[in-house]
């Protein structure tokens, strides 16, 4: 009997397998296959993807040319058709059932940070996983007192029609290293409806840092519902980047990050444009837990069209001496978009500091009026403070990094 | 004339702001506009740019000859007019260099030309000062040196500058001063002046440092006189605008 059996997980989740999420529209789970998926053919280099693919990949950060990385792992549907584990010495890349084969103490990290019974969506999970014994996702591992700055890159790719994507990935920064990944998610050109669920757990030991910049290019009518949790040790830095500028169906997603060791840190900073129908239901959790812990979210939403944002977040203090800084902007661009605001601080212990802002609204007219006094036409000024607006300066990442995370951003802001 | 106004009535939401305005001012002119608060300097000036909630009602504004009473004002600007603002919004994501650039014509991604980096050395921002989000956080005398930082970059024919000097210390109104001069070509010989400007102040206090050939007195809506600087804002300094008031209703 295994270890997860032992635990219990696959009991939970067959409790949890109706369970619907406490936010975000319900989605019908049946609609999606998940058991004809094909399996795919390893591929020997990211270049001997079609063109178009390449395109798309690049489009959420994945170069297929894997210059600049330390390591590379792509998923397509189900499989896992591409691993590049042998670019740098101190990180590990491998698909997730290849590791647990490999190290026996993985099970231990494994539906820790995010529960098999959250809901529906990781219950679907745990439960695929138990009946096909096949696991999919990603495994990335720091190895002590290293530090690349080189990013992982590391994607989720949809090809087929009506699939149903589910991903578990672990990523461990061992003590006192430093990790960067780079995920991007896509679905192919050709594809309208599908499912994504990727439950993502990350585990930062004492001294050590990791940075995750997510790239989302789906589809307009996928369902995507990422499920992260990440446990923050002593003196350990954690910075969550996430970009979503093209129009998907609905994605709701909470990631929460426990700062359980002593002055650990947690960092989210997101940018979201909605456009047409999009439902985007993202928020950031930061649960400081212990003493000096803090812990920073950071969004910026524009919506337009009909689409509708909900930007939350939400940080708890538990202990004393803890900090916490909520800052959440939204501009509505159109009468039929939304953005609904939801910063919540809460306190449960004396001498801590928890502070928030935010502010909705439209485009300012006196910043419009600046710019056209400058020669601008109000059409460009428009569009200059918007991506102005989404455009913040991400911190936290090595100069190389942060040079390539602007491009990206630069390039998902292009089409606002 | 460079700049024509021809019995102007202006209204914002609904209001008579500006009720009969004349005004005209010639190439290589400085002229001044004084007048208590609330008397519309501010409203002929965001007029004269040409900002939607300012509404023509009746007269016209002509520019080098050509009526712009109608038009954007981003049209007008290229043009040749420009303006400081007193209270400009800051803007997230909209860097000082971003608009030094779009100002003097420059690509984006080129590096910012070296003329623009020289002013900006000698207006004492730094490099790194220029990647800061224009206006967020910044202090008083910051916020003005930015302002006519870019109007070096666009070099209008004609620039409006409002209230330069309010909040800025001696050290820094001569310095803006002598940049606010080069703006309005006060480096060269009166007769061969191209550039010409209207200033906007209710204390005058800039004007030790900047020659004008004429002031004009908007109170309530109406130019209530106009004249030598010097003696006009000698006369306020003894009787107040009342004096003014008084004096109008004489004519």
């Amino acid at each position: 009997m295994d270890v997860l059996s032992v635990r219990n997980v696959y009991e939970d989740a067959q409790r949890a397998k109706d369970k619907k999420a406490a936010l975000g529209a319900d989605v019908t789970i049946e609609n999606f296959t998940d058991e004809t998926v094909n399996a795919l053919d390893m591929i020997d280099d990211l270049n001997d993807l079609d063109k178009q693919t390449r395109k798309d990949l690049l489009q959420v950060g994945v170069d297929t040319n894997e210059e600049n990385r330390s390591g590379s792992f792509l998923q397509v549907d189900q499989s896992n058709i591409f691993t590049n584990n042998s670019m740098s010495s101190s990180i590990e890349v491998m698909n997730i059932g290849i590791a647990l084969e490999k190290y026996n103490w993985l099970e231990d990290y494994l539906w820790n940070v995010v529960k098999p019974d959250a809901d529906k969506y990781t219950a679907k999970t745990a439960l695929r996983e138990e009946e096909t014994g096949v696991k999919s996702g990603y495994f990335v591992r720091s190895l002590p007192g290293t530090k690349e700055v080189m990013p992982v890159q590391a994607c989720m790719f949809i090809s087929d029609e009506d699939i149903m994507q589910t991903a578990h990935n672990v990523i461990i920064a061992e003590e006192n290293s430093e990790l960067h990944l780079i995920t991007g998610c896509a679905t192919g050109d050709d594809v309208g409806s599908a499912m994504h669920v990727g439950v993502s757990e990350m585990y930062l030991k004492p001294g050590s840092k990791i940075t995750f910049t997510m790239v989302h290019n789906w589809a307009e009518q996928v369902e995507v519902r990422p499920r992260t949790g990440v446990k923050v040790g002593d003196d350990a830095t954690y910075i969550n980047n996430y970009i979503l500028t093209s129009p998907v169906s609905t994605i709701q997603s909470f990631p929460t990050a426990y700062c359980d060791g002593k002055n650990s840190r947690a960092i989210f900073q997101s940018i979201q444009g909605g456009k047409k129908d999009s439902i985007i239901d993202v928020g950031s959790r930061v649960l400081l837990n212990a003493e000096g812990a803090r812990g920073e979210v950071i969004s910026r939403a524009v919506a337009q069209d009909e689409s509708k944002i909900y930007a939350r977040g939400h940080l708890a203090g538990t202990v004393p001496n803890v900090k916490g800084h909520l800052e959440c902007h939204g501009l509505v661009l159109s009468d039929d978009s939304f953005i609904y605001a939801v910063p919540e601080l809460e306190a449960s212990s004396s001498n801590l500091e928890m502070s928030h802002e935010a502010a909705v609204g439209k485009i300012s007219e006196e910043e419009i009026n600046y710019l056209t006094s400058r020669g601008i036409a109000e059409e460009d000024a428009e569009s200059m403070i918007v991506r102005g607006f989404l455009n913040m300066d991400i911190t936290g990442l090595p100069d190389e990094l942060a040079e390539q995370t602007q491009r990206m951003i630069d390039m998902s802001l292009d089409g606002m | 004339m460079l700049l024509e106004i021809e019995n102007l009535a202006v209204e914002v939401a609904g209001k008579r702001v500006l009720k009969d305005i004349n005004l005209s001012i010639d190439e290589g002119e400085t002229h001044v506009l004084l007048g208590p608060n609330g008397a519309g300097k501010s409203t002929l000036f965001l007029t004269i740019l040409g900002f939607p909630q300012y509404e023509v009602v009746q007269g016209s504004i002509k520019f080098k000859g050509q009526d712009i009473t109608k038009l954007t004002t981003a049209e007008r600007v290229k043009l040749g007019i420009g303006v400081s603002f007193q209270t400009p919004p800051s803007i997230r994501g909209v860097s000082v260099r971003d608009l030094l650039k779009i100002e003097s014509h420059q690509d984006m991604d080129e590096e910012l030309n070296p003329r623009m980096q020289e002013l900006a050395k000698q207006l004492k921002f730094s490099d790194e000062f220029l990647d800061r989000d224009v206006n967020l956080g910044f202090s008083g005398g910051e916020v003005k040196r930015s302002e006519i930082l870019q109007l070096l970059a666009q070099m209008p024919d004609f620039t409006m500058f409002d209230e330069p000097d309010s909040g800025v210390d001696i050290e820094n109104v001569e310095l803006l001063a002598s940049e606010i001069g080069t703006l309005l070509d006060k480096d060269k010989p009166q007769g061969s002046r191209k550039r010409s400007g209207l200033l906007i102040t209710h204390l005058g206090y800039i004007l030790n440092f900047v020659s004008a050939d004429k002031a004009h007195v908007l109170i309530d809506g109406v130019i209530s006189c106009s004249g030598n600087p010097t003696e006009i804002l000698e006369d306020i300094r003894k009787n107040g605008f009342n004096g003014c008031v008084e004096c109008a209703q004489c004519l």
